[in-house]
């Protein structure tokens, strides 16, 4: 078990890490706490995985550190390192039996098989494979194989850390559900540090006790599954977080309103002088637009689509160029296609060049 | 039920396939069977003789000497070149410049024509001025392959290993190419060794197409006729008159067509067998794992 410590990791495939535009990772920071649930969250080729082989050592950082407690391992190789990875596709040895695939981390290790045998016939009940033991691995669905990599990354009680690398992508939604609560389950009776790569935002929120976001090689955010969706600090983290994401739109700062197309808006904020270089915007989630009839205060919209998705409906509408989607449940009052769209200015945020500015209150 | 409908008309689309068949295979090999039951005084005056020549040549010395030559061949060289291929395989460079230059260098001899290996072969070992015979002549060591029959099995074995060697070896990297990355990382993970990594990942991984290298390497050693016959002429004496020279021996050099199409017969029919258990095991290794993960 360990702390683990990111000190300015930068990784360029092509070996030349002082162009930025090669990197995979730019200079990335971070700390994780020992027996900690994080999940790394981005779109594909941001640079998670990256992260995660620099983190177990499959991968050396063109620069930085990285640190386990207070020791530098950098140079260590994954065996000395101590961690276990899951990968996204299944990794079985065919010719083994499920028992031996999941004793074979200990069996390299050279543990006796009295220990073994216990560990592994625990293990198997937790994953549901105890009747698959003495099974060839090679002929077994998918999801088995899988829970057999799972087991893999599992079965030994002194590692670092457990790194997964979006391991449930080739399982079913059902038994996807299934096998996240086992891993929690996990995490809280074993208390490893678990780092869950993934680009499907439900996984990692519903999994980690902190998200980082990642998007082109940078660490955009990190932060409680509650901050990033009232709070995004980027733009990303607002388009990508939530569905629909976050309504980012073009705007202007004129004192303390906020110009859109026309239109000003109070949010009772004042933000200082931002120059008229940066690219400025507005985000606000359609969560937190309410839709109104049109002979009430209000940006004056035009419905222009309604999709009904059972729960909610998303309304699209539109003010002269401007779109925002807005999460609607209640349609009765809004028949004839014309509406006000009301602000709540509290979770509503300016952006400038992208990130995050916060004003100071009126 | 649905009637189910029979049209005879459907035999004619097969009739291509049969003719072809029948005039490429059939036809030639029904020839064979005819003079293996017949003998001949000349004049093509043919007399039935029913079994005789098999069992002539079942009982003949000459026959057993040759198949025991051709077998103790085909399992040397499949001894050498199966592991000597998997080793040259693993060593093979997976990226960069090294891979087109490896993949040629060992490309090149399975280029060169049968006739033209023997021929290298036959002077480079030669003693007068052959650059091996030569040189192993100057530093003393006794070596002529056209007097010695033990140097002449080493140097066709070594010709065979030379030629045929890249064929295992392309095979296994092909095999070897086509692991994805996430097993050896997956391996590094759990603490396996170098050698647990061969015997867990490579090996398995690489068994279909070692099965096909192992195929294709036993057939064609138990057919070779060139190269022995270009280097060696089946000499000295008949130490190296493998089972198709002797053959052609008997057919062409003697003119013994009974006896001969026997022989051909009976060894058309030793492949047959060898590749069908080579099949049978293939498919049986594959039929236990599945009926082990059911």
């Amino acid at each position: 078990m360990a702390h683990i410590t990111l000190e300015n990791i930068a990784h360029s495939y092509t070996g030349n890490p002082e162009n930025h535009e090669d990197c995979a990772l730019k200079k990335v920071n971070l700390s994780w706490r020992n027996g900690g649930a994080y999940a790394l969250l981005g779109p594909s080729g941001c640079g998670k995985t990256t992260l995660l082989n620099i983190i177990s050592g499959l991968l050396h950082p063109s620069r930085g550190k990285v640190l386990f407690d207070t020791e530098d391992v950098t140079g260590m190789s994954t065996e000395q390192r101590n961690i276990a990875q899951i990968f996204q596709f299944p990794v079985v040895y065919d010719t083994m039996t499920v028992f031996q695939n999941l004793a074979f981390p200990l069996k390299n290790r050279g543990r006796k098989q009295k220990e073994i045998e216990p560990r592994v016939i625990e293990l198997a009940k937790i994953l549901g494979l105890e009747k698959d033991l003495h099974t060839r691995a090679q002929h077994l669905t998918a999801d088995s194989k899988q829970k057999i990599s799972l087991g893999r990354g599992l079965i030994r009680k002194s590692v670092n850390a457990i790194l997964f690398d979006e391991p449930l992508t080739v399982i079913d939604p059902q038994l996807k559900w299934e096998l996240r609560s086992q891993l929690k389950f996990l995490h809280k009776k074993f208390g490893f540090t678990m780092i869950y790569v993934t680009h499907d935002q439900t996984e990692a929120l519903t999994f980690a006790d902190e998200v980082v976001v990642m998007y082109e090689g940078e660490i955009v955010q990190t932060g409680t599954p509650e901050a990033l969706f009232e709070k995004p600090e980027h733009t990303f983290v607002g388009y990508f977080i939530g569905s629909p994401g976050m309504n980012v739109c073009a705007c202007e700062l004129q004192g303390n309103q906020v110009v859109i197309d026309g239109y000003m808006l109070s949010l009772g904020r004042k933000y200082p002088d931002l120059g008229s270089n940066s690219k400025i915007e507005i985000g606000v989630r359609p969560e937190h637009l309410r839709l109104v009839p049109s002979d009430r205060e209000g940006l004056p919209v035009k419905i222009i689509k309604v999709d009904d998705i059972g729960r909610h409906r998303i309304v699209r509408v539109v003010f002269n160029n401007t779109k925002f989607n807005v999460i609607v449940s209640d349609m009765t009052e809004l028949a004839d296609g014309n509406c006000s769209l009301v602000f709540d200015t509290e979770h509503t945020h300016i952006y400038v060049d992208d990130h995050l500015v916060s004003g100071e209150e009126l | 039920m649905i009637e189910k409908q029979v049209n005879q008309k459907a035999w004619f689309m097969v009739l291509p396939v049969f003719l072809v068949v029948a005039f490429s295979a059939i036809i030639p090999l029904m020839t064979v069977v005819n003079y293996s039951v017949q003998d001949t005084f000349g004049n093509n005056q043919f007399f039935w003789v029913g079994m005789d020549w098999f069992r002539d040549l079942l009982h003949s010395e000459r026959f057993h000497d040759a198949f025991f030559r051709q077998v103790s061949f085909s399992a040397i060289i499949l001894c050498i070149e199966i592991p000597l291929g998997i080793v040259i395989a693993l060593a093979m460079p997976r990226k960069g410049w090294g891979v087109p230059v490896c993949l040629i260098t060992m490309a090149l001899p399975l280029l060169i024509p049968w006739n033209v290996v023997g021929t290298i072969w036959q002077i480079f070992a030669r003693v007068d001025i052959g650059l091996l015979g030569h040189t192993l002549a100057a530093l003393g060591v006794d070596y002529n392959y056209t007097q010695d029959p033990v140097a002449a099995w080493i140097t066709i074995i070594i010709m065979d290993i030379w030629h045929w060697t890249s064929l295992v070896v392309l095979l296994c990297y092909a095999g070897l190419c086509s692991i994805p990355d996430a097993y050896y990382q997956a391996a590094k993970i759990d603490g396996a060794s170098r050698l647990s990594v061969f015997r867990y990942i490579q090996l398995p991984k690489m068994q279909r197409v070692l099965l096909i290298a192992i195929l294709l390497r036993f057939m064609d050693s138990f057919m070779i006729y060139t190269e022995p016959f270009v280097i060696t002429g089946g000499g000295p004496g008949n130490s190296t008159t493998f089972m198709s020279i002797d053959l052609v021996k008997m057919a062409i050099g003697q003119f013994d067509l009974g006896p001969a199409a026997a022989m051909s017969l009976i060894y058309f029919l030793v492949i047959l067998l060898l590749c069908w258990v080579f099949f049978t095991v293939m498919s049986n290794i594959g039929e236990e794992r599945s009926k082990g993960g059911a």
